[in-house]
């Protein structure tokens, strides 16, 4: 039985189709996080899950039962919001048990409760004060805590950690995982951040213009990615991505990239010999060209180049730079030792073991 | 350097605006302390106005009638237009054509409210009539000819006019909820009743303490609604201060009383904005502090 089910979701506002039919099975403890640019409809779908706006067609099902008709408080949930939306005028105490009170539960049963979640989330010492009176990411907390309070079948977070500022985000982004890890809730997590959905989640959905992209293991998001779409939106910098020619010469698979002069031609894995005489767009992870001592941890498929450095920008840990590869644009990771001018002719390494192919017309992955 | 329109702009009409506040308040309560009956004099007669007017029944009973018209007038508009509000947040069609009805009163001129109600309310031509016309012939309501009934009459007319206004207040104030804390309380399960008494009511109070000062000032200072619904009457049951002063200003030509009575009328609206300037002074320390 699965922890939620969802099939043929669909959302129309008016003329606007926000959700495309969503079908989508969360089994018990897992982390989903549902990713994607703004206006992808992934909040509308959080919502829909919640219960806050009925679906134009389609099924909810949560713990295997059918909740279309059922109220949110009803659908054994719990919601964690942007805004954190605390009751202003209630104490940290009250806003953890409003949900139990509205419930009945009895008042010792309540203290229980809330003395269990406040150890959990180290937040004892600030029972009795007002929302006004904490930090963001006490407030983050107290709003985690509210929704914990309740033992849910669901946890729905809609971007809990976009309004905290860039250190505290990380530190929170720690936290829910190592939350997750104890308890083994289940989650669905909303945001537009790459980052998180790569760190946090057992699986990603990646929604854009209402539909899933592609919903599978952080892993496979991100090395195989379903289509050029999905390529270019997770990671950062993202995925290269070059029109290129595959050919067969004397058993040699290459993709050609760029025409004349500039043309560059890259061995491919035997495995590529399929597609020979296709035109495709190449992708490339920013990590798969380094500088060209860079050892892959294989020995196969490995190919140097030397490239024109258009720019670069250090970050410290590494640089990134920005070469044209076969008279196409190209980012890089290289060692922060290595240092290249705009201008400069660099040498460069290739790892061709993660090389994705697809198709020009549709963007979908093809091998 | 400041350029010369922009001094203008400022120090025009701050300086009009002195003249006619601050010089004219000074001025009343100069004339206050005096001797002056028809014409101002500069004879010092220190608080002798004050203790006789304090000491007339017409100021008594006016005083008193404050209390019952503000308390009832305040209360009544701020409940009528509470439910109001939340009436119309309820994403009811037709919304802004009962928006512009309920805030129309606000448009109208006290004078004709006053007017308008004392017709309605006139046992021999209003209501009343209109009931025992239809056949019930026992019915009575004759509250605007009754002594001890006549300050409702006003607070009624009062509460028609004001009440709108209070719910075009209050409706900003809910439709300003977070939306997401209206999603959150619905998940933890708060029914309609708890949702408003519980969520959205506490975040709204900084909205009805500006509604409750800004009616505390009219109801002070309400005059004409008076002079046109019942003149002060029967006899002098809907006495308030300002047709008090009016009174010994104008209709006894005794302007030394009329300014100690004016002042004291002051002295009142300042019990009221002093604390809210105080309780806001408070507020925005705390919202620094957090």
């Amino acid at each position: 039985m699965s922890a939620l089910s969802l099939s043929g979701i669909t959302k129309s506002f008016g003329a606007m189709s926000v959700l495309k039919g969503i079908d989508m099975k969360i089994e018990n403890g897992e982390f989903t996080v549902l990713v994607g640019p703004s206006g992808c409809g992934k909040s509308t779908l959080l919502n829909i899950i919640a219960g806050l706006e009925p679906p134009t067609a389609g099924t909810i099902e949560i713990g295997g039962r059918v909740v279309n008709d059922i109220a949110p408080k009803d659908r054994n949930i719990a919601m964690v919001f942007q805004t954190y939306a605390l009751y202003p005028s209630m104490t940290v105490r009250q806003n953890i048990t409003f949900g139990l009170e509205c419930r009945n539960v009895p008042k010792g049963e309540r203290e229980a409760a809330v003395t269990r979640v406040a150890a959990l989330l180290q937040i004892e010492k600030l029972l009795d004060r007002k929302p006004s009176q904490l930090s963001g990411g006490q407030r983050q907390r107290v709003a985690m805590g509210r929704a914990l309070v309740r033992d849910p079948l669901l946890f729905l977070f809609d971007e809990p950690l976009s309004n905290l500022d860039a250190k505290l985000r990380v530190e929170m982004r720690m936290e829910i995982k190592q939350l997750h890890q104890r308890i083994r809730s289940t989650n669905v997590y909303v945001t537009h951040d790459q980052i998180e959905a790569m760190t946090m989640a057992t699986r990603i959905a990646v929604m854009h213009q209402g539909e899933i992209q592609q919903f599978a293991d952080p892993d496979t998001v991100y090395n195989r990615p379903a289509n050029l779409f999905v390529a270019r939106f997770m990671g950062a910098p993202p995925m290269n991505t070059l029109p290129a020619r595959i050919e067969t010469a004397a058993g040699v698979v290459r993709a050609v990239i760029g025409q004349g002069d500039a043309a560059v031609a890259l061995p491919l894995p035997a495995t590529f010999a399929a597609q020979t005489g296709r035109e495709v767009v190449l992708g490339l992870r920013p990590e798969c060209i380094a500088e060209e001592d860079r050892r892959f941890g294989h020995g196969g498929e490995r190919v140097t180049l030397e490239l024109p450095v258009e720019m670069t920008e250090p970050t410290g840990a590494e640089t990134i730079v920005l070469a044209r590869l076969g008279g196409e644009r190209a980012l890089a990771r290289v060692s922060p030792d290595v240092r290249l001018q705009p201008g400069d002719r660099g040498r460069f390494a290739l790892d061709m073991r993660r090389v994705c192919l697809f198709d020009p017309g549709t963007g979908a992955l093809i091998a | 350097m400041r350029r010369a329109p922009e001094l203008l702009v400022i120090w025009v009409p701050l300086l009009l605006a002195a003249a006619h506040i601050v010089v004219f308040t000074a001025w009343t309560v100069w004339i206050s302390f005096t001797a002056s009956t028809l014409m101002p004099v500069s004879e010092f007669v220190g608080l002798r106005n004050y203790t006789s007017v304090l000491a007339t029944r017409n100021w008594k009973i006016a005083f008193d009638n404050l209390f019952i018209f503000g308390g009832g007038f305040v209360a009544f508009t701020m409940l009528t237009g509470l439910l109001l509000a939340i009436l119309i947040d309820q994403r009811i069609r037709g919304e802004n054509v009962l928006r512009s009805i309920f805030l129309y009163p606000m448009a109208v001129s006290f004078v004709v409210t006053g007017v308008v109600w004392s017709w309605l309310l006139n046992p021999g031509m209003g209501v009343q009539k209109l009931v025992n016309d239809l056949g019930w012939a026992g019915f009575r309501f004759d509250w605007i000819v009754d002594r001890e009934m006549a300050i409702w009459t006003i607070v009624l007319a009062g509460v028609w006019q004001a009440a709108g206004f209070a719910m075009a207040l209050l409706l900003a104030g809910l439709r300003s909820v977070e939306p997401d804390l209206i999603k959150a309380a619905q998940i933890d399960g708060a029914g309609p009743l708890r949702m408003y008494t519980r969520v959205i009511l506490p975040t709204l109070w900084p909205i009805m303490v500006a509604v409750l000062v800004i009616l505390l000032q009219m109801a002070i200072t309400t005059f004409d609604l008076v002079r046109a619904l019942t003149g002060g009457g029967p006899g002098i049951a809907t006495q308030l201060p300002a047709l008090v002063v009016y009174d010994f200003m104008f209709q006894r030509g005794q302007i030394g009383r009329g300014a100690a009575a004016a002042v004291l009328m002051l002295l009142t609206l300042l019990g009221v904005l002093v604390p809210h300037a105080l309780f806001k002074y408070a507020r925005r320390r705390r919202a620094a502090n957090a």
